[in-house]
């Protein structure tokens, strides 16, 4: 048998199983896909968090490596603890001021293509995700799937982050980096807007 | 090492919450045990977390893992069916994947005894969290047995894939896919703490 035709067997025998195929047995648990469905939705809700968590990939990008994947790897973790805090009730004022200072200062480390030490970067970024956690912490809804509802939300920001490296990728380029100071000018005036809000 | 004890203590020393129940495939005890595992994000992920670590660390740990995770997991089940033992708290599994999570994140030079002792103590906890509150019936030991082999498919699969990673980024990669894993175990734990 030729690979075309082997092909075509695979092909034909898949469409077979789908179309003979009985209904599903599987069905979910009470809270199941609500709970990673909600988990995953609640990061890219609001723009504040979309506009910060996405800056760190583009400020990640602009840095190189290692600061590439150390900022991602560290923001959900402390991101997590500060979400951690919020569970277990510990107060941080002024939250929202702290979301919106996070827009501004990586939106405007982008556009200034700014670029400190690893270890400043890192602390920087570490001390705004606490910031961001935290305010999803106090947000959970009760009643979800703890465990998918975490895994989803962790992954929505894991993806927020990537899609901000993947942006940033234009770096490589002399008007791809243009467009990233831009795309971090708008960043930090988003911030500014939000830190206006946050005021009113 | 005397800390490597005490982590390795106060992660016995805390119970997993039980899960004592079955899902109905319809396909038979063997396939409602495999299909328990697959619906249970905190057995599942712990099992590729540590798989994934295993995988990093090379061929002979991820051997050892993967022969010691699914027969301590059997082990513990049964030790589950038949121990009448305290009833457990829910942040036991987020433990387990902060750990674990943060092993991988680290990309933590352990030697492979204490991958395997890791492998076998993660294996009996949630193997007996399995088990407990289940009645020894010749349907729930097919059940367990059929978990059992899920775990076994799960850590070859994840470490395997990961053992052929010579590439600095895909490594990275898989630290990345650590440091999420330890995250959601952080705001598990943050959420068993909370109560719900």
């Amino acid at each position: 048998m030729t690979t075309t035709a082997r092909h075509c067997a695979i092909a034909a025998a898949c469409f077979i199983a789908a179309w003979v195929a009985p209904d599903a047995l599987a069905h979910v648990q009470p809270g199941e896909a609500a709970g990673f469905l909600s988990g995953f939705e609640h990061p890219i809700s609001g723009l504040d968090h979309v506009a910060a968590m996405v800056a760190v990939g583009l400020w990640g990008a602009q840095l190189g490596m290692p600061a590439l994947w150390v900022l991602p790897v560290a923001f959900p973790l402390v991101m997590a603890f500060g979400g951690f805090l919020g569970f277990v009730g510990v107060s941080l004022p002024g939250v929202e001021y702290g979301i919106a200072a996070s827009a501004i200062l990586l939106g405007g480390a982008v556009a200034f293509e700014w670029k400190p030490p690893l270890a400043v970067a890192a602390v920087l970024v570490g001390v705004f995700a606490i910031f961001h956690g935290y305010a999803h912490g106090t947000e959970l809804p009760a009643g979800e799937n703890a465990a998918l509802y975490s895994m989803g939300f962790v992954l929505a920001t894991g993806c927020l982050h990537a899609c901000g490296i993947a942006i940033g990728t234009l770096h490589r380029w002399p008007a791809g980096a243009n467009v990233l100071r831009s795309l971090g000018a708008v960043i930090a005036a988003g911030g500014a807007f939000f830190m206006w809000q946050a005021f009113a | 090492m005397k800390r490597r004890r005490a982590a390795i203590a106060l992660f016995a020393a805390l119970p997993a919450a039980a899960q004592a129940h079955l899902t109905s495939s319809g396909l038979g005890p063997v396939y409602d045990g495999i299909l328990h595992f697959a619906t249970s994000p905190e057995d599942f992920a712990a099992v590729v977390a540590l798989a994934l670590f295993a995988g990093l660390r090379g061929p002979q740990q991820g051997r050892w893992t993967l022969f010691a995770l699914p027969c301590a997991w059997l082990l513990g089940s049964f030790v589950g069916l038949v121990a009448i033992m305290p009833q457990s708290n829910a942040s036991m599994s987020a433990v387990w994947l902060l750990g674990l999570g943060v092993l991988v994140a680290l990309d933590a030079k352990l030697p492979p005894a204490a991958t395997a002792a890791i492998a076998a103590l993660l294996g009996l906890v949630h193997g007996y969290a399995n088990g407990s509150g289940m009645n020894l019936t010749l349907a729930v030991t097919l059940a367990l047995l059929g978990l059992a082999a899920a775990v076994f498919v799960a850590t070859a699969w994840s470490a395997a894939v990961v053992v052929r990673f010579g590439n600095a980024w895909r490594r990275i990669v898989v630290r990345v896919i650590g440091s999420w894993i330890a995250a959601s175990g952080l705001l598990l734990l943050g959420w068993a703490i909370r109560g719900g």
